[in-house]
This record gives structure tokens, C-alpha cells and sequence, in this order.
């Protein structure tokens, strides 16, 4: 699927210009803040996939090179903060992307010289290797407080001293238009099409002529470079960086955004990025259960759309497109929805029960507006009960009546 | 001397816990060809279920009933689960697992809470072995290598004397040719699965209250059984026997051991990298020790100690 | 949660932050602590205590000419990241006093990150309440006017410590046994320092620093303990990994005595067993073994609302908190976070149990500490059963206040006058 030059234009104006205009429809700090959040994961989503969605390279230690250079970027900020050095505080994510590059040069030649499993376990060790190290050497990395530092210093140019979080907005935005497109880029280039082969097969590459291993190494350097650079916008958001930006639990977390969004797309990373992201900022604040939903969420994705949101949005956009396809598919397509709606309201109402029933949790009602539900009492799950049949006969009529079949 | 002989009997009781939660692994990625992320979560899940269950029956029952339960489980997992995913891929089984113990994670959450679970040692193992020199040898480690060593026992027994063992190392080794020979490989494949849980749910019961049973468990133990199985060699029971005992024995010993391998790197100025780098004890370093070991097998030695398949 | 939910939550709170900054009834705290993953039950715990306490203020009468506190827990989930997040959240909701304790990490980049959100934005300016990281760091180099300390930080409760040892005899060779952090890095310092000055005949043989709460297995460590012929323990674990060890030295049967700092918590009584009685001591501020009628009458009552055994009450300085907040407020006659604070410093409060000062220079807290030990209950001053286990810590040697004092090197930079 090749869009028109036209439409690609288009596209990345678009997205320029919903960058833009994002803080006008946000009003609040908070919100401000989950959309900075939102900006570095695409970034360090869409650098985990030149590994993973690209080059084939599945990876379970990818936040060592983005956490790696948020230390090094809130070093520097801190020099910036002594007055030992005179950088721009805007230009400070590129000594992020340097210090990753510089990592992935270092541990890259050593994990790409095998591929598949391998590569993922090596990958895996050499996470828990720095992570153990962090908390070695206090002296670089602050052991368990982490570094901090500030990022309003230096002369204010043009009134800009990132004091507020929507100037800080802005930087991040820019930042990730410049490495979305770069990225963008890359799929396009010879190199990048070379990755792909390298994915696709990897013995036939190799006869053709090319160094697998290389292509791999050079793909691995420039992930590094792209995810530091996302950790170095994370170092100048937080103002601070702490050993959790390099544990696997980051590189768990990237994964699961890369494959709920869609590995197989550009857009999937940028999908699954926000989505996890607000799972974790703002579903997070309204129940204690939110990690149950995240595991839900991506059991459920393995088992039926392993090919992420954004398989399911473009097979089902390409349905649509056929010539009278609505008016075939619209009937299934709501029951679908309101099967699915029913299901989720039933896993929720579950979920929150179970959880405040075992916990013993200070709220130990349920309430929904006006409704209050006592889980020990037999209603929210006669309810649950009620709601999951009702979703599941829907389901069943849904596959009865055909067409939504398609979008699968 | 003393210390050397406590530190290797700690260390080969640690290393036999440690093999039987990576001999169940060995055996379901030979099956597979993946690498099961849930399975230090099924140890987990055995770590609770013997709790429960030896807080109302004792923990006798719990030793024999868990392990099938645990087993049962995986069987359903691998009926219902894995073997859809299959036809997407290896990277989609291996996230499959990665999910999977992620919300066993959560699920023990919403059951068992957040916290500890008093899971203790029955009385009637909470007690001295023998004492060597001045330390008592607990009883309960006796038993852990006793019940490994027994385990490991029945399980090259049943691989290389019965014909159900003999018909899983064919499904293994050949699936195809077995499958058209007449045999239900997908069952065996099930079994297979299931009989590698049940193993790390056996470990469970046996290492839950020796060490803490706590929901983050699965997390600790689910790296170093990578290491194990990883410098073993993916997918030999052997190489899992040698790579357990060694790392068991090294992490034990290494806590000992005041050396300080980079102090030629100091001294530094006070509180600099170098110096902090300088001062590291052996003793501090032992937890990275194994990661240390698997990343130089990865790179010398890929197909570790004594495996025979690379990637 | 769908979007009929999200949409009135999102009302509400918008609703809250209007209400907040025009000052209608509540006083909220944000209670920023891990609730979720590992050891969220710790910070369950504490928001269970804290609830109480504030009820019980409520129910007589609040302040301010009636208003109440209320509580707003937010999830740090153990991350400095994730609490500043949670910062931003409460900030951004009007409320003006942050409740935190367990973890220095997330304390102090609490403290940085608040630091900066009042020079940025003076008009909603907060202040913050620690009632447990006691990384000494936060009252010294790291000072600030808008964060006060309500425990005694890691060097005065080892003065406490050291002079228990220095009035005990049997006290000859020591080994040293921390979280390898820098929690445990500044126990470790300040043991060695204090005895070398207190007790110098008493020779320390050992000094360990592991891993937080990964290590499993601390038969090792037990065996490097027993093989430097140690006869005392000092260690300020917490958690699993103080359960662990002792469970280990229990074991292989390390005769050795013990002081500790959170022996006291989280299910390590239940672990200690019988092998410790006599021979384990922590130091707190309060248990439900120090004497006292009104904190006995506070204790039924807790345990009448939370009969779990799980459910403890431990935190007494959170009850010391909030008197001082009260108090504070009400010669402040406002929630203006400078006007709170120029009050609450340098305040003399008369608690429960002792008196308590505020010292104005480093915003630490001056209490009585006491240092009890282990034992059966029914024995050994043991009133009360500690989480159900049968022990409990009793007999406490008491550290006045004025003891506990020690000098800090805090330069702390005080706001112009509004």
C-alpha cells in the first residue's frame, strides 16, 4: 500500500499541526504532562521497532540505551546547572542520542553477532547487567534517588526557559516531528528495505552478498540513537532520572506498546504508545487494578489480533472501502461493538469486585454515579454474569451475520 | 574451611531448587523452541497453592495434590492458549508467555495480596540435619536436594524407559514423522507442557517457604532460571544440571569473597566513579554474577555448556 | 471504566480543584505512597493509619473553625518518576500539603521537584510532610523550607543505638550487615563512626552490603557473620530482606545478638520466632508496649476499626504530624503554605507520649526514641501480640528528645516575606 506523495504530505502536516494545537484543547498542567509522556514513548516506541518490527530483532533489554542517555543528558544539564558548560537546554536530547549511540556501538557489537533467541537473551542479560550496575556506582548514577537537576537555566531566549509544561510540550513535539520523520525516513532507504530482507531471510542476504551481522550492528546503532534520544527528552521532563528508565521493566513496557500498537506498521508503535500510556497515567488513577487490564488487554491481543490496532484499523479500513461496504458490514460492526462494550463492562464490574472483596480495600462499595454495588452481596456479579452472556450471544449472532468476519 | 563446606552444601541445595524449576523449562523449550516467560510464574502459582492448601489439609497433601494441580493448569494453558498462538510465530509465543505472567502476577495480587504469605516450614522438618563444625544444616535443605535429585531421577526414567517418554522425545526431536507414524502429537505436546509446570510447581512447594512467598517471586527467580537454562545449553537436561549447581555454588561463594577484582582501577579521587569502581568486593558483585556468565557463554559459547541446538 | 465514568471523574476533580482554590471546607492532603506492585502493602498500611488519625481529628472538630482533612491517596508505585507525576497531579488539584514517607529516593526528588514548583508558581505553592525517609541528607545538604521530617533520621537513632551498646557489656565484636544504598551506605558510616567514638574497645568485624531485596538466600551471608565470630548484629534492614536473614541466622542457629531498626514491621516477628527473644531490640518512637492510657485508648480503638492481624498501628509520628499541622494552621489562620510553614517551625508540641519540637533551622523533628526488645508476650513488658504472631517488643530503654539532638549542616533558604 503505497500512498500518493500527496497523501503523505498531507499526513505529516497533519500531524505537525495536531501537535500544534494540542495545548489548546488541553487545558490543565496534568494533561499537559501525560501528552509530553505521550511524545517521548512514540519516540522510544518507534526505536524499539527498527529493532523488533523492521530488522526482526526481538529485544528485551531496549531501555538500557534510552535510560543510558537520559543519565548522560541530566548530567550535562546539571553542568549546564553549575555553569561548567554552555549548551542550549533545547539541544541537550542530542547528548541523550549520542550517549545511546555510543552504547549500542559498545554493547551492540557484542549482542548482534547472533540473532533470533539468542540475540533476545543476550539482550536480557545485558539488561540486568546495567541495571545491577546502576546501583554499583552511586557516584554516575545516583544510586536509588537517581540524578536530578534543573532544567531552567541559562539565559532565556526569545522568553523561552521551559519553566511551564507547555513549553516543555512544545520541545518534546518538536523533537519527536524531527525523529518520527527521520525514522520515516529510514524505512524507505535502501538500508532500511535491506533490513527487512534481513527479517524476512536472513540465508538469503547473506548469499546475496550482504553481512547480516552488519546490517544488524548498524540497525542496532541507530535504535540506540533514536532511544536516547527519547531518554534524553524523558531527563529534561522529569528533571530527574532514576533506575527504573534502564530495568526491564521499561523494556517490558515498550514491548508491549510496540506489539499492542502493531509491529507490522509504522503507525503501530505510535498507536500502542499512546494507548499504554494513558493505560498507565490516567487509568491508573481511578483503579488500583490498572496492571490487571494491561495484562488483559495484551493476553487478549496475542490471542486474537497479534497483529496489533493497527492491523485491525487498516483491514478494517480496507473493508470499508469497498463499494458499499457499510451498509453490508454496519449491522455486525455494532453488534460487534456493543458485544464488546458489554464484555468490557462485565471484566470491569468483575475485576473491581474481586479486587475490593480480597483486598479489603477502605472503598469497599462499588459506585458509579448514584449506583452503589456491595461486592459481597451477589449483585455486581449477577450483574458481571448478565453483561458477559449478553456479549457473548451477541458475539455468536455477530459471527452469524457474516461480513464482520473481514475485519478480522 | 568450615565456610568453604556451609557454602558448598548452601550452594548445591540452592543449585538443586534451581534445577528443578530450569529442567521443566529445558523440557518445554524443547518442545516449543521458546522460551516460557511463565513459567517461574507457575512456581509462584505452586508457592500459593501449597500454601493454601497446606493451611487446611497439612503440608503432605500439599507435596502431592499441588504439583498435579499446577500441572492441570499449564495442560489448560498450553490447550487453550499456547496452541493458538502458534500459527502467528515464535516472537507471538514468546509474548504470549511474557503476558501470561504478567497477569498470574496481578491475579495473585487480587487473591493473595500484596503482601508476604506466611508459608512456613511444617514443624516436623524444622530441624537440624547435622552440625558441621559450628553450623546447624537444616533439615529442610537435606530434603530440597533429596526431592530434586528424586525428581530428576523420575524424569530421565520416564524419558528413557517408558514408552510415553520415548514417544515425547520422538515429538520433540521429529514432530512430523511422529505425527504421520500415528501418534497425537499435540497431546503430547500438551502433556509435555503439563508436566513441566507440574515441575515448577513442585519446585514452588518446596522453595515457597524456604524463601519468601511473595507476588514478586516469579520476577526474582523467573532471570536467574533463564541464566541456568541459557548456560546450560538450550534445551539439555544435563547442561541445566551443571549450569544450576555451578551458578548456585558461585552466587554462595561469591558472597564471601572480600577480593576486589577492579581495584587496579583506583585509587580515585573520593566519591568518583573510579573509586567507587575500585572498592567493589566480589561480595557485592555476586548478584551480576550470573548475568555476567550468561552474556560471556552467549558471546563465546552460544549453544551454552552442552546444548546441541543454536538459536 | 467507560467514558461516562471517565467524563464525571474528570468533573469531579476539575470540581475539586475550583473547590480547592477557593478554599471551600476540606483541607486536603495528597498521600503520595506506593499502593501498588511489591510493597504496596506498606503504603496501604500507612493510609489506613493516617485515615484514622485524621478521622479521629475530624471527629473533634477539625480546624480552622471547623473545617475537616481529607485524604487523597495517590500511587507513587515506588518510583521517584512516578511520584512526581503524582506531584504534578495533586499540584495541579489545589491541594497544598504532601504526605510522604516510605522511601528516601522518592523523598527527595519530592523535595527537588517541589522546590522548584514553588519558585515557578507562587501563587499555588505546597508544603511537605515526611513521616518516614530518614536519609539524614534531607535535613542537611538537601534542606528546604517547605519539607518537614517527623521521624529521626538515621544518625539520631543510631546515637540511640550506640549508647544502648555502650551500656552493654556483652557487646565485643560487631558486624555490620545493610541494604546496599544509600540508606544502608549512611547506617554503615554512621555505626562505625559512633562506635569508634563511644566504644572503642568494641571491634567491628564485618561489613556487608547486599542488594536490595534480591537477595533470597542469606545463608551465605549467616556463614560470613559466623565464620568473623560476631557476637552482635547491627542492620537496618527492611522488609524481606530483614525476614530472610533473620529466618537464615535462625536456621543454621547464629548465636548473636541484635539491634535493629525496623524489627518491628511487616511481618518480621512472626519470622524472628522464639530464637529471638531477649536478644533482638529496635528503636521506635512508640509501640503498644510503652505505657501510656491515651494511646492505649487510641490503640482499642484502631484495632475496634482493623481487627486484621495484618493491620497494625505503627505510625504514632503520623498522629504527631497532624496535631502539628493542626496547631500550625490554626496560628496561621490560612493553608498558605508560608504561613503554615514559618508556624509549624520551631513549634514545641505536647504529644501522647512526650513532647516533641520542630527545630527551626533543619525542620527535623526532636522526640523521646525508644529501644525495646523481644520477647514472648505476657513477658518482658510484652502487652500486645505484634500482627497476631505471640511476640511483641517490650522493656524499652527511652532516648529523651534532647539526646536524640544533633547538629546539622543545613543552609536553608527561606522565601522573602509576601
Amino acid at each position: 500500500m503505497t500512498p500518493s506523495h500527496r497523501d503523505l504530505l498531507l499526513g505529516w502536516l497533519g500531524f505537525a499541526l495536531a501537535l500544534a494545537l494540542l495545548p489548546l484543547a488541553l487545558q490543565s498542567d496534568f494533561a499537559l504532562s501525560v501528552a509530553s509522556k505521550i511524545g517521548i514513548a512514540i519516540v522510544f516506541a518507534l526505536s524499539y521497532n527498527m529493532l523488533l518490527g523492521q530488522g526482526g530483532m526481538l529485544s528485551f533489554g531496549h531501555a538500557v540505551y534510552s535510560g543510558l542517555g537520559g543519565y548522560f543528558t541530566i548530567h550535562v544539564l546539571a553542568a549546564v546547572n553549575d555553569g561548567r558548560v554552555d549548551l542550549p537546554v533545547s539541544l541537550l536530547p542530542l547528548v541523550g542520542g549520542l550517549a545511546g549511540m555510543g552504547f549500542a556501538v559498545l554493547l551492540g557489537w557484542v549482542s548482534t553477532r547472533r540473532a533470533g533467541t539468542t540475540f533476545a537473551m543476550i539482550s536480557l542479560g545485558i539488561g540486568e547487567l546495567v541495571t545491577a550496575c546502576v546501583l554499583m556506582v552511586p557516584a554516575f548514577f545516583g544510586g536509588e534517588a537517581g540524578i536530578s537537576a534543573n532544567r531552567v537555566t541559562g539565559s532565556a531566549w526569545l522568553g523561552i526557559d521551559f519553566a511551564s509544561q507547555t513549553q516543555m510540550y512544545y520541545l518534546i513535539a518538536a523533537w519527536a516531528l524531527v525523529c518520527v520523520a527521520a525514522m520515516h525516513y529510514l524505512t524507505r532507504t535502501p538500508f532500511g528495505r535491506l533490513a527487512n530482507a534481513v527479517r524476512d531471510n536472513p540465508e538469503r542476504v547473506a548469499f546475496v552478498g550482504y553481512s547480516t551481522r552488519l546490517v544488524r550492528y548498524q540497525l542496532m546503532v541507530l535504535a540506540g540513537l533514536f532511544a536516547g534520544i527519547s531518554g534524553g527528552l524523558a531527563a529534561l521532563n522529569n528533571e530527574i532520572v532514576t533506575i527504573e528508565t534502564v530495568g526491564a521493566h521499561a523494556s517490558g513496557l515498550v514491548l508491549l506498546m510496540v506489539f499492542i500498537g502493531g509491529m507490522g506498521y509504522f503507525t503501530g508503535p505510535i498507536i500502542g504508545a499512546i494507548v499504554v500510556t494513558l493505560l498507565q497515567t490516567v487509568v491508573s488513577t481511578y483503579t488500583h487494578a490498572w496492571l490487571f487490564y494491561f495484562g488483559l488487554l495484551f493476553l487478549v491481543m496475542v490471542l486474537f489480533a497479534p497483529g496489533g490496532f493497527a492491523s485491525l484499523l487498516a483491514g478494517g479500513s480496507a473493508t470499508l472501502r469497498a463499494p458499499g461496504a457499510l451498509q453490508r458490514t454496519l449491522p455486525s460492526l455494532l453488534l460487534g461493538l456493543v458485544a464488546l462494550a458489554s464484555l468490557l463492562a462485565a471484566s470491569v464490574l468483575a475485576v473491581e469486585s474481586a479486587y475490593r472483596l480480597w483486598s479489603g480495600s477502605a472503598k469497599a462499595t462499588l459506585a458509579w454515579g448514584t449506583l452503589q454495588l456491595d461486592p459481597a452481596s451477589a449483585s455486581p456479579w449477577l450483574v458481571a454474569a448478565v453483561l458477559t452472556a449478553l456479549g457473548a450471544a451477541l458475539l455468536v449472532a455477530c459471527g452469524r451475520i457474516g461480513p464482520a468476519k473481514e475485519l478480522a | 574451611m568450615e565456610f568453604a563446606l556451609i557454602s558448598l552444601l548452601n550452594g548445591a541445595s540452592y543449585g538443586m531448587l534451581l534445577f528443578m524449576l530450569s529442567s521443566g523449562l529445558t523440557l518445554i523449550f524443547g518442545m516449543m523452541g521458546v522460551l516460557n516467560f511463565a513459567h517461574a510464574s507457575f512456581y509462584m502459582l505452586g508457592a500459593y497453592f501449597a500454601f493454601q492448601v497446606s493451611s487446611s489439609l497439612g503440608w503432605w497433601p500439599a507435596l502431592l495434590m499441588v504439583p498435579l494441580l499446577v500441572g492441570l493448569l499449564g495442560a489448560g494453558v498450553e490447550r487453550f492458549g499456547l496452541r493458538r498462538v502458534h500459527r502467528f510465530g515464535h516472537v507471538a509465543e514468546l509474548l504470549f508467555t511474557f503476558g501470561l505472567a504478567f497477569m498470574i502476577e496481578e491475579i495473585v495480587h487480587l487473591a493473595w495480596g500484596r503482601n508476604a504469605v506466611d508459608y512456613a516450614v511444617p514443624a516436623e522438618l524444622d530441624g537440624t540435619l547435622f552440625t558441621l563444625f559450628n553450623t546447624a544444616f537444616p533439615v529442610y535443605r537435606g530434603l530440597m536436594i533429596v526431592v530434586s535429585a528424586g525428581m530428576m531421577a523420575t524424569l530421565y526414567l520416564l524419558l528413557t524407559r517408558t514408552r510415553i517418554g520415548l514417544i515425547i522425545q520422538a515429538a520433540l526431536t521429529h514432530p512430523e514423522m511422529a505425527e504421520s507414524l500415528g501418534h497425537n502429537v499435540p497431546r503430547v505436546f500438551m502433556l509435555t507442557f503439563g508436566m513441566g509446570c507440574a515441575m515448577a510447581g513442585l519446585a514452588g512447594v518446596i522453595g515457597g517457604n524456604a524463601f519468601v512467598t511473595e507476588p514478586s517471586m516469579a520476577a526474582a527467580m523467573g532471570s536467574i532460571v533463564f541464566v541456568v537454562v541459557v548456560v546450560g545449553g538450550l534445551g539439555s537436561m544435563g547442561g541445566a544440571l551443571a549450569a544450576s549447581l555451578l551458578i548456585g555454588v558461585l552466587q554462595t561463594f561469591a558472597v564471601g569473597i572480600e577480593w576486589r577484582p577492579l581495584a587496579a582501577l583506583g585509587p580515585g579521587a573520593a566519591d568518583s566513579v573510579l573509586q567507587q569502581l575500585a572498592t567493589l568486593k566480589l561480595s557485592q558483585m555476586a548478584p551480576i554474577l550470573p548475568y555476567l556468565l550468561m552474556v560471556a557463554m552467549l558471546i563465546v559459547r552460544p549453544r551454552g555448556l552442552m546444548g546441541q541446538r543454536e538459536d | 471504566m467507560n467514558k461516562q465514568t471517565v467524563r464525571a471523574a474528570l468533573a469531579a476533580i476539575t470540581l475539586a480543584g475550583v473547590a480547592g482554590a477557593t478554599g471551600a471546607q476540606t483541607i486536603k492532603l495528597a498521600y503520595i505512597e506506593v499502593l501498588s506492585g511489591p510493597l504496596g502493602a506498606v503504603g496501604e498500611l500507612g493510609s489506613k493509619n493516617l485515615q484514622f488519625v485524621i478521622d479521629e481529628l475530624n471527629a473533634r472538630g477539625g480546624v480552622l473553625g471547623g473545617r475537616k482533612f481529607e485524604m487523597l491517596p495517590f500511587d507513587s508505585k515506588g518510583s521517584p518518576q512516578e511520584a512526581l507525576a503524582a506531584l504534578k497531579s495533586a499540584t495541579d488539584q489545589g491541594i497544598p500539603f504532601i504526605v510522604q514517607g516510605n522511601s528516601s529516593a522518592v523523598a527527595g526528588a519530592l523535595v527537588d521537584a517541589i522546590n522548584k514548583h514553588n519558585e515557578r508558581n507562587p501563587a499555588k505553592r505546597v508544603m511537605f510532610l515526611n513521616f518516614a525517609a530518614i536519609d539524614p541528607d534531607l535535613t542537611d545538604e538537601k534542606c528546604s523550607f517547605w519539607h518537614f521530617r517527623f521521624d529521626s533520621h538515621v544518625d539520631m537513632k543510631m546515637h540511640g543505638i550506640t549508647n544502648a551498646i555502650k551500656a552493654d557489656p556483652k557487646v565485643k565484636k560487631v558486624f555490620l550487615i545493610n541494604q546496599d544504598y544509600a540508606f544502608g551506605h549512611q547506617v554503615t558510616r554512621a555505626a562505625k563512626e559512633m562506635l569508634a567514638a563511644k566504644r572503642p574497645d568494641v571491634q567491628v568485624v564485618g561489613e556487608d552490603l547486599h542488594p536490595l531485596g534480591r537477595v533470597k538466600d542469606f545463608a551465605p551471608y549467616v556463614a560470613k557473620i559466623r565464620a568473623a565470630g560476631a557476637d552482635t548484629i547491627i542492620t537496618a534492614n527492611w522488609g524481606q530482606d530483614l525476614t530472610l536473614l533473620v529466618r537464615a541466622a535462625k536456621d543454621s542457629k547464629l548465636d548473636v545478638d541484635w539491634y535493629t531498626y525496623y524489627a518491628g514491621a511487616y511481618g518480621s516477628a512472626a519470622a524472628i520466632g522464639d530464637a529471638g527473644i531477649g536478644r533482638v531490640k529496635n528503636i521506635v518512637e512508640w509501640n503498644p508496649n510503652v505505657v501510656n492510657p491515651k494511646m492505649d485508648a487510641f490503640y482499642v480503638a484502631y484495632k475496634a476499626k482493623w481487627p486484621a492481624p495484618a493491620d497494625e498501628f505503627f505510625y504514632y509520628r503520623m498522629k504527631v504530624m497532624m496535631g502539628m499541622l493542626g496547631t500550625a494552621l490554626e496560628q496561621a489562620k490560612d493553608t498558605d503554605a508560608q504561613k503554615v510553614a514559618s508556624a509549624l517551625e520551631g513549634m514545641t508540641w505536647q504529644g501522647d507520649v512526650g513532647e516533641v519540637t520542630m527545630r527551626k533551622n533543619d525542620h527535623q523533628l526532636l522526640q523521646p526514641l525508644y529501644i525495646p526488645t523481644f520477647a514472648k508476650v505476657g513477658s518482658g513488658g510484652v502487652r500486645v501480640s505484634l500482627e497476631g504472631s505471640g511476640y511483641g517488643f517490650g522493656n524499652a530503654l527511652v532516648v529523651p528528645a534532647a539526646e536524640t539532638a544533633l547538629p546539622s549542616s543545613c543552609k536553608m533558604q527561606r522565601p522573602t516575606a509576601p
